[in-house]
């Protein structure tokens, strides 16, 4: 926490200096190689950004939201594959342990995470639940000291990097809801887990997401998260808000990365005899690019300053989210379109954003999961 | 072994400068400042030094407006111990910073200050040499690689300098004053864990009046202007033509 002009304007500088020097130049390596070169990976440990928003006793940063969204507008002006990297460590891999975490679970894996030197990964997805988690079907039976894992995680973000899963699995068969569900910890290299080949996206090369397989894996009794049955689901969902802020903030710092290209090459760009930037229809979608990011930090600034002061944000997160990831797909429409048929080849990175960033209206919450939270706070405030 | 490192705080060298309409100056109101590059290294340089044992303490010092205390933090974060702030709202030029630094050097006793060879707002390329001159201490300048060892109880400093067609290296005798060059080292990014860190070291701040330094200024600016614009190149129809141009046009041959 940092609660400090000064220390916060240098740290800011720093990583904008870091993006800018470091992680900007390598875009077309690691789009190419569908990797993050190892010393970039050093670089990032060593710098501290596994552990932004682990607690300082712990070895983190232990970031208030507003620091963290401030962080997060900075790193997200590159490709989307390095704040990948770093998410699920500073996200929901360690939020749960945080959270609900026992403290023999905190001093044994928050250090890890601080450091980078084990990467979290968030097992909660499967083929047949996506937006309704709750329906999940993985199963753990416990088993003397020991619980029984089997069924098939999807889509897990860092699965090929991870050290560590906070796998969601069903301990209560009765209980088809989010009560029956429980978070374990479960380490690479435990016998019966697996995990499935590299997905191939569409874009977000260098980040990596697999299926995460579990056969008869036994993990002990004493990993799950905070001890009990029944509370990891509704461990992930307390902070839910959290990690749809975060994500919002990466739309508006990867939303100005592209406006930013599309106006260097708009004022260029030369066609009837000047610059493109001087034609009214082009400066119409520089502008509305411009006051859309404009808003959507706003607003991401204002949900975090009231997280921060313990106000409840569920419905501004998700109007934070939606709002922002909608601006951000928008903007990068609107940037392949200034840029032109140049927008539509490889060479500039416009045409890589334009795939990176389709995500961000899927996960942590479709835009349309977005809608029903907000509508449906609306209709529960309204009737009191 | 105690290390002092000048710190500059100068317009980030990002920026593109803008000269005031009034050409008294460089416009630097609500323009990103950072510290001078040279220094970053020199910093760089004496953290190492302290890394490997050999130094054992490293004192970042600047000399100007409150804000370059933001300087003197930025240089703790790469690993200086503690900071000294000489507060001045006055323009500083090369001898009165010398100055100052000599006044502090008397007090805090280095055994080696460790400088950038210029700062990259006013391009002086004094403030060291006029530093070793006040001591009356062995410089070296333009280090481009840096060893200190102790030769039969007396500290030596192997410097090696990059000069015009090669490489000079010189042997010198410490307390003395060191400046860098580009290739020296390449500084580290501060860590965020450290900068964090580096509000809770101390900072001192004194006044040149509490150092008994006159800093008026001894030189006059008269002017400040933008270069000429670059104007349009001509394509040349051959090696004649060329040769002709530069003989007869550029004057240049």
């Amino acid at each position: 926490m940092i609660r400090d002009q000064e220390t916060l304007t240098a740290l800011l500088d720093t990583l904008s200096r870091f993006v800018r020097e470091r992680l900007v130049p390598a875009e077309p390596l690691v789009a190419e190689t569908d990797e993050i070169p190892a010393e970039i990976v050093a670089e990032m440990r060593e710098l501290g950004l596994f552990g932004l928003c682990i607690p300082e006793e712990f070895g983190g940063l232990g970031l208030t939201m507003e620091e963290e969204v401030l962080v997060a507008f900075e790193i997200a002006r590159t490709s989307p594959a390095f704040r990948s990297l770093i998410g699920t460590n500073n996200g929901i891999g360690s939020q749960g342990l945080i959270v609900d975490g026992t403290p023999e679970q905190k001093a044994y894996y928050l250090p890890k995470l601080a450091s980078g030197e084990l990467i979290a990964s968030f097992a909660l997805t499967e083929p047949g639940s996506g937006s309704d988690a709750a329906s999940l079907r993985t199963t753990a039976r416990r088993d003397g000291d020991h619980y029984i894992l089997n069924g098939t995680k999807r889509f897990i973000t860092n699965a090929p990097e991870a050290g560590v899963y906070t796998v969601m699995a069903r301990t209560n068969p009765e209980d088809k809801g989010a009560g029956g569900v429980t978070a374990f910890i479960v380490e690479k290299g435990t016998p019966g887990l697996s995990l499935g080949k590299i997905d191939k996206k569409m874009g977000q090369k260098g980040a990596h997401t697999s299926d995460v397989i579990l056969e008869d894996c036994r993990v002990p009794a004493a990993n799950i998260i905070g001890g009990k049955e029944g509370v990891g689901f509704k461990t992930a969902m307390k902070v839910l808000d959290k990690g749809r802020l975060h994500i919002a903030a990466i739309c508006v710092g990867a939303a100005e990365r592209m406006l930013d290209d599309a106006l260097s090459y708009a004022m260029e760009r030369r066609q009837f005899g000047k610059p493109i930037a001087e034609f009214q229809l082009i400066q119409a979608m520089l502008a509305d690019s411009k006051a859309e990011i404009y808003a959507a930090r706003s607003m991401i600034l204002d949900a975090a300053r009231r997280r921060d002061k313990g106000e409840k944000i569920s419905t501004e997160a998700s109007c934070c989210k939606l709002f922002a990831s909608e601006m951000c797909g928008r903007v990068a429409d609107r940037a392949v379109q200034i840029h032109g048929g140049a927008g539509y080849v490889s060479e500039y990175a416009i045409e890589r954003f334009y795939r990176d960033v389709r995500l961000f209206r899927i996960y942590e919450g479709t835009t349309q999961i977005q809608q029903l939270v907000i509508a449906r706070n609306m209709i529960r405030d309204a009737q009191g | 072994m105690k290390i002092l490192v000048p710190v500059k705080r100068v317009v980030d060298y990002n920026v593109k400068v803008r000269v005031k309409a009034d050409g008294t100056g460089v416009d630097i109101a609500n323009v990103k400042m950072s510290m001078n590059p040279f220094d970053e290294i020199a910093v760089e340089e004496a953290v190492r030094l302290k890394e490997a044992g050999i130094a054992t303490e490293v004192v970042a010092v600047s000399c100007g407006v409150a804000a370059c205390q933001e300087t003197i933090r930025a240089a703790m974060a790469i690993g200086a111990d503690r900071g000294i702030l000489v507060e001045s709202d006055a323009e500083l030029q090369p001898l009165a910073v010398a100055k100052l630094l000599k006044a502090l050097c008397d007090k805090e006793q280095p055994t080696v200050v460790i400088c950038g060879k210029q700062a990259i707002d006013d391009d002086s390329n004094q403030t060291g040499q006029m530093l070793a001159a006040l001591m009356g201490w062995p410089q070296a300048t333009f280090a481009s690689k840096v060893l200190l060892a102790d030769a039969g109880g007396q500290m030596r400093a192997t410097v090696m300098r990059e000069i015009d067609g090669g490489l000079e290296t010189l042997e010198i005798k410490l307390p003395a004053v060191i400046t860098t060059d580009l290739r020296l080292n390449e500084p580290r990014y501060a860590t965020l864990p450290n900068i964090m860190k580096a509000k809770k070291k101390p900072l001192d701040t004194v006044k040149p009046a509490d150092l008994g330094v006159d800093v008026a200024p001894r030189l006059a600016t008269l002017k400040v202007a933008e270069p000429p614009k670059r104007s349009a190149g001509v394509r040349v129809a051959d090696v004649a033509q060329l040769v002709d141009k530069l003989k007869n046009e550029a004057k240049v041959i």
